[in-house]
């Protein structure tokens, strides 16, 4: 009751204004003239309504077609007059006049209609709206305008892009007009040479749109015929049964063109023999004898000689009929000639898409190899250097990992804790290394093959103290957002900035470990101990120290790689043992010993991966395979590795 | 010097009593279980145990090719576990294609028309490759459908293997951690083909079902899982025989020659290379054997059988059985592949510490890892010591040096005697 | 007297360093030859490249009556071809009985097949009794090699390359750790094994090569320095510059 009565107060109060309305105003006029078909709003007879308006030249048409796309244009039932408006609540409308934009007022919204355009209207007045967007004052409009245009281009948008063309003022926004129009032409371009122009404007150019805008040019149709025609759109000839056109596609290709008789499916004659079945026979045959296609096949030929079932083509009959027609491809995307030009720009363009395709191949593996590197660099310490075989390194990767997981517990800010975790990473996988190297491997120096089974034990014992504490879901390790991103060099060639991190930390650490090898103490007697260890004691050095902290050095590298990697892959327990292979490979293949031989192998190793990915590029497993196959292949040719030591030092 | 001092040409089970005590262990111990078990006697161990045990004595046989190959020869092979996946695997195809032929066949023979071979071909492929979304057979399954074709490749396919990639290692001289590293690595690449969906096994789902026998359904499976423990049983007595009489003559001196100094041997004119292809191929044949006999008994197998770990493991059992006598490698993988079901299967009583209770399942790795470390520092000789210590052997105190200059030889230690 | 081994102008290096530097000699079917030479002459090497542990960088090795070359042989077959070597160290498998190494050396086919079908003849047996006799250790025939003393196993060793029956015996240091009596029988059994074939044995200890009263060959930086009787060599002015220095 109460709420009748203040909803009559409005009407009463609200409604006065909307006498005032300017009805003579040039766009209602021109709104009054189409009114029928605006209102019909049929995707078929909208056009010249659009049309009209797009044309008009009047300001105020950008709004209607703006309103009426979001579907904010209403009409007046009672006088017919258009107006824009907003929904205050259900029953309420705030209308504005098109004319001036004004206000007209708030009223009920029983004496309008809104106007519902469908999907395609809608598309209809997204591309004629283009034009008056692509010359609108506002950068941002224009900018959404041409995105709107490379999501679906039109025949339309190409003469309302050139409009606007010497209006733009922006330069930035001009290159891009002029290479969207360039774009355009290739597809809708009034002429062939027009097109063949702004085909080959594009020489050389990798970008995705390119390509996308020169394809569907090449499309083709296969088609079959008696002889091959001498028309000018004929591409290749088809072979039936080559990887580009099966027997199978072949025939069905003449048979929809009524060009031979139809085939049947093994399952359809089945169906028909059963359906004649009768006595257990088949047109005189037994049912039980029709164990064997060819049984079938005479049971099927009697039915239809009886006139039961139709007569198919034997395949006798299909032989026959492939080989006297020729199968061959039709341009229908473009006119010969623009076909030869896009076929040509394209190819031009694949040559140079394939040259950075190997550039970004080549990235990619470098940054592979950093990885491997990074892997590797621990155990080109403690196997290298020392001759001691460390199955735990892998678990020394994942305590590294798990140590950074556990550092961004305590501290959120991932800059810093990544700062934290590298040292402390090294820190504790120091400490089980030299705890490692006193119980166990000390015992053990030239005994290899030992070393190598209670490494083992050590590294399954951590793999499930790892499992028992962390749980077998993998956890993160979050890179800071400094990180995040890649480097793009092209549409083709990028390089995400943690890898980048990656690669400068192998370098780092190849850096680190040619000064700590070469012009520190520590190295010096590092390389005295592995060389005659008992001289070196002679000469006052203390080998179990020098064992112990060499191998303490190792194993924290291995830890702060585990950082490393933990940033770029998952933190798992199991994560070590994917590594632990390839990174001994890395070290073999490389020439143990010699951390230059380390970075050739690990280089190798990334590439060989890589590069096998990319013949194969769905299966990172085969890739693997193979990758090591080669591996076991390459130590036959280099038993001792891409850099041998010889003589009486390869012995020691 | 006389002729009495030299050893005389006595019977083979005479000079080596340990066959003889160790056959008729075998022996007994297989009767036992036979009187004991659900199938033929009193029911007192349940078939699924039965199985265990078969099972057991299947790894105990692939052990002893790993101690013959390891203990004797000197080559830490981390590969045989994958020889025996893929005798596994090769009869693991012969047992699901007739499987699904007798199924298909079935299936089929209610239609109204008899089978054509495609039909019943597509249908077995269909059956079989679903899961990969294949309905063809890869051309590997060429010979699945033929039992004896399929045995044949229980040998000659890991015998293949072994003999082509042991000729390539030895050839090129790889010896030590290094060719441990490259068998780890042909296994590692082997289980990641077979994990590919395309390698034509059915990727990481494995061959399953292979516990029941084409044709015999009407056959309890507490029969059957007696029929393979027989098997396995006979299998590891010959295979000990056959072990026994390689490492007892000169060819076994040789081989332990080689372990200790392969250059002597090479100086003493013997082709070390042919040796070792030798030791690794027959080894990877009886690793091949002691699988196709240990599947059928799990019912499946996946490539995850055949991942490196599982050969390191292998060499575990050996090293905890002690190396270079055949009875340790037996003991060794009996004593722990049987610790280690009751441990994992949850049978094992779990330590309540108050903080923290320490549950069997998720802790008996760590305490195999650790235990196998303690072996290998204070124990080098395992197991197999303790009957060293019955016989009262002793050996020379030489403080634990090498018997030899190469990475497989035997330390003063492990030696017998 | 022909000549068993001709090596001539053989070098090799490594990395960069000459090891053996066009290095010739000869030896003759029954002799007797010793070498000496100050460290790092390059004795070592020597072998090595005859045995086929290392293969030289140029030069001939040519071998046997019928002239074969051993440079493209592999280890084990020089060593079948009648090349026998003992060691520096005393190398003989520790695990294994006097019997087992012996019998193992023993003159046989090689190939992996004929061993593991191999059994012990009453004649092989006999030849392995002779042999223990031959080095003294008939008592120890059935113990451990491992457990003999040093001079024990430099004997086993002899034995064992007796046992090859070898045309040519490259002996490396065989005094050396020998007591003044197991020195004295080493050296009638080398002398004995020159009457039938060749011996080289290569030697630091001057007293034990003027023993032996054979043609002494003199090795320094990697080639052949003097050669002659040892009264000879001695008198040689560059070999008393290369042992006392200057």
């Amino acid at each position: 009751m109460l709420r009748f009565a203040a909803t009559l107060l409005a009407c009463l109060t609200l409604s006065l204004p909307a006498s005032s309305q300017q009805a003579d105003a040039p766009i209602q006029q021109l709104l009054q003239s189409q009114s029928d078909l605006i209102v019909e709003s049929s995707r078929r007879t909208i056009g010249p309504a659009i049309d009209a308006l797009a044309n008009s030249g009047l300001p105020a048409a950008q709004v209607v077609l703006d309103k009426w796309q979001l579907r904010e244009m209403w009409v007046n039932t009672e006088t017919g007059l258009f107006v824009y408006a907003e929904e205050v609540d259900r029953d309420t409308l705030r209308i504005f006049d098109f004319a001036d934009g004004s206000l007209i007022g708030e009223v009920p919204d029983d004496g309008f209609e809104q106007l519902k355009p469908n999907s395609g209207i809608r598309g209809l007045i997204g591309t004629a709206l283009v034009q008056f967007q692509l010359s609108d004052p506002d950068p941002a409009t224009r900018q959404r305008a041409l995105d709107a245009i490379e999501r679906g281009a039109e025949e339309s948008h190409l003469a309302a892009l050139r409009a606007s063309l010497p209006k733009e003022t922006d330069p930035q926004i001009l290159a891009r007009k002029q290479r969207l129009e360039r774009l355009l032409t290739i597809a809708y371009g009034a002429t062939d040479a027009e097109r063949i122009e702004a085909i080959q404007s594009f020489d050389g150019d990798l970008g995705v749109d390119v390509r996308a805008a020169l394809n569907p040019l090449l499309a083709v149709r296969v088609e079959a015929a008696e002889a091959l025609p001498a028309d000018a759109d004929i591409g290749r000839v088809l072979e039936p049964g080559s990887a580009a056109l099966s027997r199978d596609d072949a025939y069905a290709l003449l048979v929809a063109a009524n060009l031979a008789k139809p085939r049947i499916s093994v399952e359809d004659q089945r169906n028909a023999l059963i359906a004649n079945i009768a006595d257990g026979q088949v047109a005189g045959i037994q049912v039980a004898t029709l164990d064997s296609q060819e049984a079938r096949d005479m049971a099927y030929a009697a039915l239809a000689e009886q006139g039961t079932v139709t007569a198919v083509a034997t395949e006798a009959e299909v032989d026959q009929r492939l080989a006297n027609h020729v199968f061959f491809e039709r341009y229908v995307g473009a006119p010969p000639e623009v076909v030869f030009a896009a076929q040509a720009a394209l190819n031009a363009i694949e040559n140079k898409v394939a040259i950075n395709q190997m550039f970004d191949l080549s990235l990619d593996a470098l940054s592979l190899a950093s990885i491997y590197f990074l892997a590797a660099i621990g155990l080109a310490i403690t196997f290298g250097v020392m001759g001691v075989i460390n199955m735990a390194h892998g678990e020394f990767i994942m305590m590294g990992a798990y140590t950074g997981y556990v550092v961004q517990l305590f501290i959120p800010d991932y800059t810093l804790s990544i700062l934290v975790a590298i040292p402390l990473a090294f820190a504790v996988t120091f400490g089980a290394g030299v705890a490692m190297e006193r119980l166990v491997i000390r015992w053990l120096y030239h005994r290899p093959l030992e070393t190598l089974l209670a490494t083992f034990g050590i590294s399954i014992a951590l793999q499930q103290i790892a499992k028992n504490i962390f749980g077998t879901q993998a956890r993160p390790l979050t890179a800071p957002g400094w990180l995040d991103g890649s480097l793009v060099i092209n549409d083709i060639v990028s390089i995400s900035y943690i890898r980048i991190a990656i690669f400068v930390l192998a370098l780092l650490f190849l850096a680190l470990f040619l000064f700590v090898m070469n012009r520190t103490r520590l190295g010096l007697e590092v390389r005295a101990v592995t060389q005659n260890p008992r001289m070196a004691a002679s000469m006052g050095i203390n080998p179990d120290k020098i064992n112990m902290l060499t191998f303490g050095f190792g194993s924290g590298i291995a830890g702060i790689a585990g950082v490393a990697i933990g940033l770029y892959a998952k933190v798992t327990s199991e994560m070590g043992s994917d590594y632990i292979v390839q990174s001994f490979m890395t070290v073999v293949v490389g020439g143990v010993g010699n951390i230059w031989g380390t970075l050739l192998g690990a280089t190798m190793v990334g590439f060989l991966q890589k590069g096998i990915e990319w013949f194969n590029p769905s299966n990172t497993l085969a890739a693997q395979t193979y990758m090591i196959l080669f591996i076991i292949l390459f130590i036959q040719f280099r038993p001792k590795g891409i850099i041998a030591l010889k003589g009486r030092a390869a012995e020691a | 010097m006389t002729d009495a001092a030299l050893p005389r040409r006595q019977p083979f089970a005479l000079r080596f009593p340990s066959v003889m005590i160790f056959l008729a262990i075998l022996a007994l111990f297989t009767v036992g279980v036979t009187i004991l078990s659900e199938g033929f006697g009193i029911g007192v161990i349940s078939t699924s145990f039965i199985k265990t045990l078969g099972k057991t004595l299947c790894l105990c046989l692939v052990a002893l090719a790993m101690d013959l190959v390891w203990g004797y020869c000197g080559i830490l092979s981390l590969g045989h576990m994958a020889f025996f996946g893929l005798g596994g695997y090769a009869i693991g195809m012969w047992l699901m294609y007739a499987r699904t032929e007798i199924i298909v066949l079935e299936s089929l023979a209610a239609a109204e028309l008899p089978p054509t071979p495609e039909e019943v071909s597509n249908g077995i492929a269909t059956q079989i490759f679903g899961v990969v979304g294949s309905s063809e057979f890869p051309p590997i399954w060429a010979f699945a459908h033929s039992l004896p074709l399929q045995l044949a490749a229980v040998v000659i396919v890991p015998g293949l293997l072994a003999l082509v990639f042991g000729w390539l290692a030895f050839r090129s001289r790889v010896t030590g951690v290094y060719l441990s590293i490259l068998t780890q690595a042909m296994t590692l690449a082997l289980s990641l083909h077979l994990f590919q969906n395309d390698s034509g096994l059915r990727g990481n789902n494995g061959l399953s079902g292979l516990q029941n026998l084409p044709g015999l359904d009407d056959v309890p499976q507490a029969t059957v899982s007696l029929w393979f423990f027989w098997a396995s049983a006979l299998a590891l007595g010959l295979g000990y025989v056959l072990c026994a009489w390689i490492v007892s003559g000169k060819f076994g001196s040789v081989i332990r020659a080689i372990r200790d100094d392969e250059a002597r041997v090479r100086f003493l004119g013997y082709p070390v290379e042919a040796f070792k292809l030798v030791i690794f191929t027959l080894t990877a044949v009886i690793a091949g054997i002691a699988g196709a006999l240990y599947y059928p008994q799990a019912g499946i197998i996946n490539p995850a059988e055949i991942a490196p770990i599982a050969s390191i493991y292998l060499a575990v059992w050996v090293a905890i059985g002690g190396r270079g006598r055949l009875y340790g490698a037996v003991i060794g993988a009996a004593f722990v592949s049987l610790v280690s079901t009751w441990f994992t299967g949850g049978q094992a009583p779990d330590i309540n510490l108050g903080v923290y209770t320490i549950s069997w399942v998720d802790w008996w790795t760590v305490l195999l890892g650790l235990s196998f470390v303690a072996v290998t520092l204070y124990a080098p000789k395992g197991i197999g010591g303790l009957i060293d210590l019955i016989t009262e052997r002793k050996s020379p105190n030489r403080h634990g040096a090498s018997l030899g200059p190469d990475q497989g030889s035997l330390r003063e230690q492990e030696a017998e005697k | 007297m022909s000549t068993l081994l001709e090596v001539s102008g053989v070098s090799v290096s490594f990395d960069g360093f000459k090891a053996i530097n066009n290095l010739s000699f000869q030896i003759a079917e029954r002799e007797l030859r010793a070498v000496i030479g100050p460290n790092g002459a390059g004795k070592t090497t020597f072998m090595d490249i005859i045995t086929g542990k290392t293969k030289p960088d140029e030069g001939r090795v040519i071998y046997g009556d019928k002239s074969v070359s051993l440079l493209k042989m592999s280890e084990s077959k020089i060593a079948q071809a009648g090349v026998g070597r003992k060691f520096q160290r005393p190398t003989v498998f520790e695990d294994q009985s006097v019997f087992d190494n012996l019998m193992m050396a023993l003159k046989k086919t090689r190939g992996p097949l004929a061993v593991l079908f191999f059994k012990p003849s009453a004649e092989d047996n006999d030849k392995v009794a002779d042999l223990a006799e031959q080095i003294g250790l008939s008592g120890a025939l059935h113990r451990k090699s491992g457990e003999l003393s040093h001079g024990q196993k430099q004997w086993l060793e002899i034995g064992m390359l007796l046992a090859q029956e070898p045309r040519l015996l490259l002996v490396d240091e065989p005094a050396a750790g020998m007591t003044p009596a197991e020195r004295e029988h080493t050296t009638d059994i080398l002398r004995e094994a020159a009457k039938t074939r060749a011996v080289v044995v290569v030697e630091h200890d001057m007293e034990f090569v003027r023993r032996l009263n054979c043609k002494v060959t003199v090795l320094h930086e990697g080639s052949v320095l003097a050669e002659g009787s040892l009264d000879h060599v001695t008198k040689n002015e560059q070999v008393i510059e290369v042992y006392l220095g200057r």
